[in-house]
């Protein structure tokens, strides 16, 4: 039976950044990837590294994440289409103005500097808004990628660095032993499993599949500069019982614009639901009119990790499994992709005792012990 | 914009297979559209033949004769239509498209026929994307439209019946074909040749073309593996030629290129058709496995023109609850020769090392031959190379990647089928309000006809 | 001889026959149709709306399969190059 330091399951992002991680230690690393690399959620989103705000935990991690991006970007390949454009939160009437200066004093408190812009400002930023708009909040660190190249990228340097990868899936991992539907067992000292809102392989863990639909049109250079999201995301992102859109947009290196978003409980094949695509699709062109003549080359969908506290899973599986091997990287939601440098780093921390750079208590999986026993709410 | 308009029977393709299902479907009593995505009826044999504007005096051309008859039906046919999504439900929804405007159609049926034809296969080789190397029916069909290549140096090469034939209409044209060039040996177009006695009109076809190419070279067993470009432009001016031992510089102004024919399944696909290696799976009364759903033509196999009208009356026959034993066992006689067309076309296996490394497989996104060979299948190569991501969705590069890299192309249809403006996709479907069909502008109406 | 009309190619008035396809236009105008995303000049293969080589401005919106449309008297085609 092969032996490793650890076996990473999953190589989305959140798994390729922790087995890079982990390769950078010197440990001997496995990675379960199921067949297709970052093939799951990293390949379906959006791709923005993004400080968000929906509570301080989540504002804490993103923004520690993306200072580890700043630093990343000078490595990543040209593929990694890593883009510093910056998001600017729309505001659309008075209510969401109120959120501007709170969330511009906010950011500040966590060394993220934003600007205030006004509506001549913002129609100036982004001509191709409607006008009408009221104003909004540019966050200029933020930025964009695209995921499946970066996740590859992690896992040619833990390559590099000595890791395997398995390309089956894992039929069971625990108690030191990951068993591959091909028959194969491999053994570690620990087992990650960073499977997005595939986690089967641990029952006890209370993720719900919320379904996301994307669209991505031909190449239009220049019609779209920054990231753009409507102050209304939170309220969409946040809401668990209802489904929702939100207007939300990315200038991709091509020139190509990427267009969401939408959130579903409950739904969860894979098909296009025509409704929630116009829906999703009404609400970009509301805020973008001239979108409605760009053509359209694709849409898909995508399946995002939820947790009930929509915070992730960072950390040992302790509370939710008596296995000692078990830790868990998983329920990232709509933020695997900002929070998986964060993501690594912390679980390392964990596993070797280091002091982490943020406070990892509100991500332990074992706070969702609690829920176990709950019907979801 | 969106209009809702409901049928007995909705054909999707006006070629020869889908004229004559509607036809016979609306003969029998049904209400039958048509749609098809180019401007004329006719598909791709049928392409802009002048015969169809200007029926001659004594016997009109096939295509007008069924045309006449689909106007006399009372089938609607409904042209500039691109079908980018539809269900099994009883819905396909269509872009129709001026050079001015756009707006959505939804045709609501009771039975759905599928005729939507083939495309070319291309092959690429260093040098494909220059300008001046087209398709063989691209080239054709560009011709048709109006481009004039007269006085042009013309070599044709790749595979399939097409070759001679287009090769005639180019020398029709005042073109000079300086070569006539097929893949397949003549060890294997010698049993098709033959065959071709148990089908006497494709024998005189075949004849009439030799005769107008008689200062074309016709070669079997050579292959065109480089396009050189001129000096100082990025125009074609030679083409490399092999036979697999020898090979020679031939100078020529245009390129045509194909390796014959792929089956247009996607729609099929997108409806939760059961496909059949390439094909889409049909019985003899060519039922697709979905209830109520029929396909006709090429994507059920590349039998010839013959045979998809034959299928075209069974499938509208089978529309009103009706067959006829006599064309069954005709359009079995037919498999024959797609069988035979299959055997004399197959591509040989030379035929994968044509791209070098730096030859770009995925037009639309510029992806190498080197940078997909460095997966194992579509879904890893598409997310990490962009390849087949672009607007032609890998109706190009996705029959190459199948012959050169044995890649399986992925299943999930999706709409847009076809790149159709944001806001065909954000439309609601429309309602049932009722518009009536007459007064549908760009409708090829039968009733001035008559 | 055939009805002509003119269109805008580039800038350039162009005069061909009616029921001329604008891919058909470009190409008797010598124009290559648009630039690859690593910039080589490309023109159109299929000439059937299927392989999308063929895509130009036409009338001021982008990605037009140019073999599928027209021209029609006074239209503009750009190539974006």
């Amino acid at each position: 039976m092969k032996s490793f330091d650890i076996l990473v399951v999953g190589a989305g992002i959140v798994g390729s950044a922790v087995a890079r991680e982990c390769a950078l230690l010197g440990w001997q690393v496995g990675v379960v990837s199921g067949g297709t690399l970052a093939g799951s959620a990293t390949a379906a989103g959006m791709g923005h590294v993004v400080v968000m705000d929906d509570s301080p935990a989540q504002l804490a991690l993103t923004a520690y994440s993306q200072s580890l991006w700043h630093q990343l970007a000078a490595h990543l390949p040209k593929s990694a289409e890593y883009e510093g454009c910056g998001t600017i939160w729309v505001a659309a009437d008075d209510e969401d103005m109120v959120q501007v200066p709170a969330k511009h004093a906010l950011y500040a408190r966590f060394g993220i500097e934003t600007n205030i812009l006004s509506a001549a400002q913002l129609a100036h930023a982004e001509p191709n808004l409607r006008r009408g708009l009221i104003g909004g909040l540019l966050v200029p660190a933020d930025g964009i990628v695209y995921p499946p190249a970066v996740a590859s990228y992690f896992l040619a340097e833990a390559t590099r660095l000595g890791a395997e990868i398995f390309p089956a899936r894992a039929v069971s991992a625990a108690h030191g032993e990951v068993r591959l539907n091909t028959g194969a067992v491999l053994a570690a000292d620990r087992i990650v499993l960073a499977v997005g809102a595939d986690c089967k392989l641990l029952p006890a863990l209370p993720i719900q599949r919320r379904k996301g639909h994307l669209a991505i049109t031909d190449r239009y250079p220049g019609f779209v500069r920054h990231q753009l999201v409507e102050l209304g995301y939170l309220k969409s992102a946040h809401t668990l019982t209802e489904d929702s859109v939100a207007f939300n947009i990315q200038p991709r290196q091509t020139g190509q614009l990427l267009i969401g978003s939408s959130r579903q409980y409950g739904s969860t094949g894979p098909e296009i639901e025509p409704e929630m695509l116009r829906r999703m699709l009404d609400r970009a062109i509301e805020y973008m009119p001239s979108l409605d003549n760009l053509s359209s080359l694709r849409t898909w969908t995508g399946f995002r990790a939820a947790t009930p506290d929509k915070l992730p899973c960072i950390g040992s599986a302790s509370g939710l499994s008596d296995d000692a091997t078990l830790w868990l990287a998983t329920g990232f939601e709509g933020l695997g992709i900002t929070n998986a440098p964060g993501a690594a780093r912390l679980l390392v921390a964990a596993m070797t005792a280091q002091t982490p750079a943020i406070d990892v208590t509100p991500y332990l999986p074992a706070r969702m012990k609690a829920q176990v026993s709950m019907p979801y709410a | 914009m969106s209009q809702d308009i409901s049928s007995d029977v909705l054909v999707i393709g006006a070629g020869p297979a889908g004229i004559a299902a509607a036809t016979i479907a609306a003969e029998q009593g049904l209400k039958v559209i048509v749609l098809d995505d180019n401007r004329q009826p006719g598909g791709q044999i049928w392409r802009n033949l002048s015969t169809a504007h200007h029926p001659s005096t004594s016997k009109r051309h096939p295509k007008q004769q069924a045309l006449d008859r689909l106007y006399r039906s009372g089938a609607q046919l409904l042209t500039r239509r691109v079908v980018f999504n539809a269900s099994a439900s009883g819905f396909a929804e269509a872009l129709h498209e001026t050079a001015t405007d756009s707006n959505v159609e939804t045709f609501r049926f009771q039975q759905l026929i599928l005729a939507t034809g083939a495309r070319e296969r291309f092959l690429p080789f260093p040098g494909w994307t220059l300008p001046g190397v087209f398709g063989v029916g691209g080239l054709q069909a560009l011709t048709r439209a109006g481009y004039p290549v007269a006085g042009k140096h013309i070599a044709v090469t790749g595979t399939g019946p097409l070759l001679l034939a287009v090769a005639a209409h180019l020398v029709a044209a005042g073109a000079t074909v300086t070569t006539v060039a097929e893949q397949a040996p003549m060890l294997k177009l010698a049993p098709f040749a033959a065959s071709l006695w148990r089908q006497p009109a494709k024998l005189v076809q075949g004849a009439r073309y030799r005769t107008k190419l008689r200062s074309a070279t016709y070669r079997t067993g050579c292959w065109v593996v480089k396009a050189i470009a001129s000096p100082d432009s990025h125009t074609l001016s030679a083409i490399h030629m092999t036979d697999g031992t020898r090979t020679w510089t031939e100078p020529c102004d245009l390129l045509a290129c194909g390796y014959y024919l792929v089956p247009n399944t996607e729609l099929a696909q997108l409806l939760g058709c059961a496909l059949r290696g390439s094909f889409v799976q049909t019985d003899a009364h060519q039922r697709t496995s979905i209830l109520g759903i029929f396909c006709v033509g090429e994507p059920t196999g590349i039998a010839g023109l013959e045979a998809a009208i034959m299928q075209g009356k069974i499938a509208g026959l089978a529309c009103a609850g009706k067959s006829t034993p006599k064309l069954l066992r005709r359009v079995m006689k037919q498999q024959v020769f797609a069988k035979n067309l299959e055997y004399a076309f197959a591509l040989r296996q030379e035929l994968r090392s044509l791209p070098k490394q730096d030859t770009i497989v995925c037009r639309c996104e510029d992806v190498t031959f080197a940078a997909m060979q460095a997966y194992h299948g579509w879904t890893d190569a598409k997310l990490q190379t962009r390849c087949g991501m672009g607007p032609c969705q890998g109706r190009v590069c996705g029959p190459a990647a199948e012959f050169l890299l044995g890649w399986k192309p992925p299943i999930s249809m999706r709409q847009p089928l076809y790149p159709v403006p944001l806001r065909a996709l954000s439309s609601p479907l429309a309602s049932t309000s009722k518009v009536a069909i007459n007064k549908i502008e760009g409708i090829e109406s039968t009733k001035e006809r008559i | 001889m055939p009805e002509t009309l003119a269109l805008k190619i580039n800038g350039q008035l162009v005069e061909v026959p009616s029921g001329t396809s604008v891919a058909a236009a470009l190409l008797i105008a010598s124009q290559p149709f648009r630039l690859s995303v690593i910039g080589e000049p490309r023109a159109a293969l299929c000439g059937m709306g299927i392989c999308f080589e063929c895509r130009a401005v036409v009338n001021g919106r982008a990605h037009r399969r140019t073999c599928q449309l027209f021209c029609e008297a006074g239209m503009t085609v750009e190539t974006n190059l």
